[in-house]
């Protein structure tokens, strides 16, 4: 049987269809997935995030594990700050994105993906084994999204004792709050492009906390509209954007790996940096269909320097048009016009600068 | 979710209705739209194109998938609705208005053959 969030039952009475999502049997729509992803650019959208895990670090090591675990480097972090990294394997694979808040001290929270959150406690149980770092993952906590220009506006209102806890939040940061006795996490992070936050809070309060939300005018949105949204924002969904068989460089998240500490070797360092001195990386880059049609993950992408292949696909409210992520040759430009193999017709396809929208306006 | 009396049905979702002048006009169903979400491209066939049963002769492709429409019946395509093309979210709205092409049939008995309304419905069921 696939797994519920606490908000499964919930789900069902708005009238969601759901899906298979890496085991967990979650809402793709509640009714039209564009007007969900509208709603999230527009004003508010909301979304069930509790299939992802929270994991807590803690210990006098939990630093050096983080240094020597992750390719982005928590040294530079403030407390309350978040960090957006990979977790490589020693060939510089990835095994995850994540993100991790330095909380204070000793202690980090970590947030993974729900697909791979068993393998990702399983590896860092490994790897903690040499360092004095406690792990504790969190499956009892439940996590909403809520995203949009009026998000945290909203949010506000809902939990006016956090208000000005919610106003001073510094984007990329989080803080703990008491809500009705209760200990909640919230972070000003999302997966959409715009403004909001994700808010972590015991299973038991996430039901009646969705419904304030929705009577507060928060629309319900499901992973069809987070597709849409986090591809149109230019954001890397593990498993298909990037996998254990392919590394940051080439899945365009070079900007997340922190070289700068040349003492810092951590793990997949030394493959990245033998794949640097190699050179002629492939490339993921943003393409927009200039036909009709929507492209999709898996499409052999033709260009001019060899041929790539599309990651991810979709159709974006935003822009009226197809929009896709593709790893292809070193040498492919913004501005170069590319074929796709939609269904066994070749289409036209412009590279574009990735993000495609943010902020509710269309970039490209 | 409604399934018209007066029109007959295929068993991959497709409806059709006579028309006085003998043509069968030919959509999508509710239920297709449903699973199909969003419709965000429509083609259509061009007038004077002669298709057989169980032919595909359009698309419909929504944010998740795209998807064939098939000829219900022999015949020769005479008319297209481009309203469609330019609004595919109207087929979500009210796919039974909505209609995609009209075909004259060339074997007006094959029309017995095709699902009413009940064994429709009795096949969504499953």
């Amino acid at each position: 049987m696939l797994k519920r969030t606490p908000l499964f039952d919930t789900h069902i009475a708005s009238g969601a269809r759901t899906v298979d999502f890496g085991g967990w049997d979650m809402p793709v729509n509640y009714g039209s997935q564009i007007e969900e992803h509208h709603a999230v650019r527009r004003v508010a959208g909301m979304f069930d995030v509790s299939h992802m895990r929270v994991v807590d670090i803690d210990g006098a090591g939990s630093r050096d594990f983080l240094r020597h675990l992750l390719a982005n480097d928590v040294a530079k972090l403030v407390p309350g700050k978040a960090l957006y990294s990979c977790m490589l394997n020693a060939q510089g694979g990835v095994i995850d994105d994540l993100i991790v808040y330095w909380i204070e001290g000793d202690a980090y929270r970590m947030v993974v993906n729900a697909g791979t959150a068993e393998k990702d406690i399983a590896w860092m149980g490994l790897v903690a084994q040499k360092f004095a770092v406690t792990l504790t993952p969190r499956p009892e906590l439940a996590m909403i999204a809520v995203q949009g220009p009026q998000a945290r506006a909203i949010l506000a209102q809902v939990l006016p004792a956090q208000a000005a806890l919610i106003a001073g939040l510094k984007i990329f940061s989080g803080a703990f709050a008491e809500v009705e006795g209760a200990e909640w996490f919230i972070a000003r992070t999302g997966y959409t492009g715009e403004d909001g936050c994700e808010i972590v809070l015991p299973g038991a309060a996430a039901a009646g906390f969705w419904a304030r939300l929705k009577a507060a005018g928060v629309a319900e949105a499901g992973l069809g509209a987070r597709d849409t949204l986090r591809l149109e924002a230019g954001m890397n969904l593990y498993g298909q954007d990037m996998d254990e068989t392919v590394g940051p460089l080439e899945s365009g998240l070079a900007w997340t790996v922190d070289l700068k500490d040349g003492a810092r070797r951590f793990i997949g360092r030394d493959a990245l940096e033998a794949l640097q001195s190699r050179g002629q990386l492939r490339q993921l880059v943003g393409l927009k269909l200039l036909d009709k049609g929507v492209l999709r993950a898996h499409q052999k992408v033709v260009c001019a320097q060899g041929e790539g292949e599309t990651t991810s696909g979709t159709y974006s409210p935003t822009l009226a048009a197809s929009i896709a992520l593709a790893r292809v040759p070193a040498g492919v430009a913004v501005g170069d016009t590319v074929q796709v193999d939609l269904r066994g017709k070749l289409v036209n396809a412009l590279v574009v600068k990735i993000p495609f929208a943010r902020n509710g306006q269309a970039l490209v | 979710m409604s399934i018209p009396a007066d029109l007959k049905y295929t068993e991959s979702h497709e409806w059709l209705r006579q028309e006085a002048d003998g043509s069968i006009t030919v959509g999508i169903t509710t239920f297709a739209q449903d699973a199909l979400g969003d419709l965000v491209f429509v083609e259509l066939p061009e007038a004077g194109r002669k298709v057989a049963q169980g032919e595909a002769c359009a698309v419909v492709e929504s944010v998740k998938a795209a998807s064939d429409v098939y000829a219900p019946i022999d015949g020769e395509i005479v008319a297209a609705n481009s309203a469609v093309v330019d609004a595919p979210e109207s087929i979500n709205a009210d796919a039974f208005s909505a209609w995609l092409f009209r075909i004259r049939p060339s074997n007006a008995g094959q029309l017995a053959g095709l699902l009413d309304a009940a064994a429709y419905e009795a096949n969504v069921a499953k």
